[in-house]
């Protein structure tokens, strides 16, 4: 646990003069796999995309496996070495909708890494054949459900063997029945190790596959503490309406 | 069966004429109309992503250039055009023949309608493409190459062949700057033998031929094209 990661200070971040983010601190550790909680319009997409520059914030510094930066005036070139390091896993898996599944997972390898084009498509099956989809190798995106798709986005997430992998509400786009076959792909990712920072709205998987929750509210982390804990112990009145809230909504479904 | 007979006795030297013609008129059809169309239309093609690329891309400077560039042409009548670059030009010093100066002025006209047809496909690229294509570690130039060109040239075909359709038959404004072209060629006939509706029927039939020979390409490109795209069945 003592493997520093990722390491962000006072990160801001307003769009048209409403604050977003209003001074963020985090810190991930490899091995990690952290559940970043909150309502929406809490911030915590927008904090997901400031670390991997999706979107710029306005201020603050971000150390990244040991490199300190400030994320104002930070260069491109240094953006796409971090990037080289880091993975992203979209709400609406954003999928290259003219690749196939197989393209989908080695187009990053070829194209921006110029790994051979065989060694690539070894890579990408091995990948395919981690999420269950080998057989979906030629398929185009809309060939494939919901739930398919978000598995060959992780596959193509994994393909670079990244340090740090960011989940923006990856199963919040899926049909309930879909959900349980991303979740239980992403659950074995953190068995095996795989540091991760995980924007989600399934308490179970907060509780039982992070080692760490951090509560957000308007723009600020308002609790962070290990997983244990958190569903536990909270003593905030604020967190305890929102556990309710996303309880008595779990009992609907 | 008898009517047919009377009606060829009745009209013999104008269906001769017409028959005869027919080589004479596709023949230029051939020779110029097509070159002609092929040519301009891949210039058009090159001017058109060029320009809505600097648009898309927001280049400043040349961006505004573009927009300046698609305000004069499709503000200003193409057979103007033709007129200010065959017939203009000359007294500035520049001679061009019939042909060049019909080649430049349909690749720039229609450079100018095309680039906002790729421009509005190049615009409904979802933004998630583009940011998928960072995170996987890609640089502007290979996700506009790899990912987003492809995507909206899959939405600028339909309209895009409608542009290549449109322009055979704007090429018969050419017979206007001396190009011997298919409506010029059927225009010296029409004069020569006192023969008008025959003939210009004749000649719309073969932009018609020409129009449904692209109509059934068109159809075979976008199938081909359409792999990836969830279609609308049949």
């Amino acid at each position: 646990m003592a493997d520093l990661i990722l390491n962000a200070q006072g990160i801001k971040k307003s769009f048209g003069g409403v604050e977003v983010l209003r001074g963020v601190d985090l810190s991930v550790y490899r091995g990690d796999v952290v559940a970043v909680l909150g309502s929406s319009g809490s911030g915590k997409t927008t904090l997901l995309r400031c670390l991997n520059f999706l979107e710029r914030a306005d201020s603050g510094t971000l150390s990244f496996d040991g490199e300190s930066f400030e994320l104002a005036g930070i260069s491109k070139k240094q953006i796409a070495a971090i990037r080289a390091k880091t993975a992203f896993v979209f709400q609406n898996y954003n999928l290259f909708a003219n690749k196939t599944a197989l393209k989908n997972v080695t187009e990053g390898l070829i194209v921006a890494r110029k790994t051979p084009k065989k060694e690539a498509e070894e890579r990408g099956m091995e990948l395919l054949s981690r999420v269950g989809l080998a057989d979906k190798r030629d398929q185009y995106p809309h060939e494939l459900s919901g739930g398919q798709q978000q598995r060959v986005a992780i596959a193509r997430a994994l393909a670079a063997d990244p340090d740090i992998i960011y989940f923006d509400e990856p199963t919040s786009a899926l049909d309930p029945e879909l959900i349980g076959e991303v979740l239980s792909v992403i659950r074995s990712l953190a068995e095996e190790g795989r540091t991760m920072l995980v924007v989600t709205h399934e308490m179970s998987f907060a509780e039982n596959v992070s080692n760490r929750v951090v509560f957000m509210e308007d723009g600020r982390i308002l609790e962070e503490a290990p997983s244990s804990v958190f569903f536990r112990e909270v003593k905030s009145e604020r967190i305890r309406s929102f556990l309710n809230m996303i309880k008595k909504e779990e009992e609907k479904k | 069966m008898q009517w047919i007979t009377e009606l060829y006795e009745q009209n013999k030297r104008v269906i001769d004429v017409a028959i005869q013609s027919f080589p004479k008129i596709l023949i230029p059809g051939l020779k110029v109309t097509i070159p002609l169309t092929v040519l301009s239309f891949s210039f058009a093609m090159i001017i058109a992503v060029a320009v809505a690329m600097i648009q898309y891309s927001r280049v400043p400077v040349l961006r505004q250039l573009c927009r300046f560039y698609i305000w004069v042409i499709r503000g200003t009548p193409l057979l103007v055009q033709l007129y200010l670059v065959f017939f203009g030009l000359p007294s500035v010093g520049i001679v061009l023949d019939g042909f060049t100066a019909a080649v430049i002025v349909f690749s720039i006209n229609e450079g100018a309608y095309c680039a906002e047809t790729m421009r509005s496909a190049l615009e409904a690229v979802p933004v998630g493409q583009i940011e998928a294509g960072y995170c996987v570690g890609m640089n502007y130039f290979q996700i506009m190459r790899r990912i987003v060109l492809p995507q909206a040239f899959r939405t600028a075909f339909p309209p895009l062949s409608n542009s290549l359709i449109g322009m055979v038959k704007d090429t018969s404004l050419a017979a206007n700057i001396t190009v011997v072209e298919m409506f010029m060629a059927t225009q010296r006939i029409a004069r020569a033998n006192y023969v008008t509706l025959a003939l210009y029927i004749e000649v719309a039939l073969i932009y018609l031929l020409f129009s449904t020979v692209l109509t059934f390409i068109q159809r075979r490109g976008e199938k081909r094209l359409s792999a990836y795209a969830a279609l609308r069945k049949a």
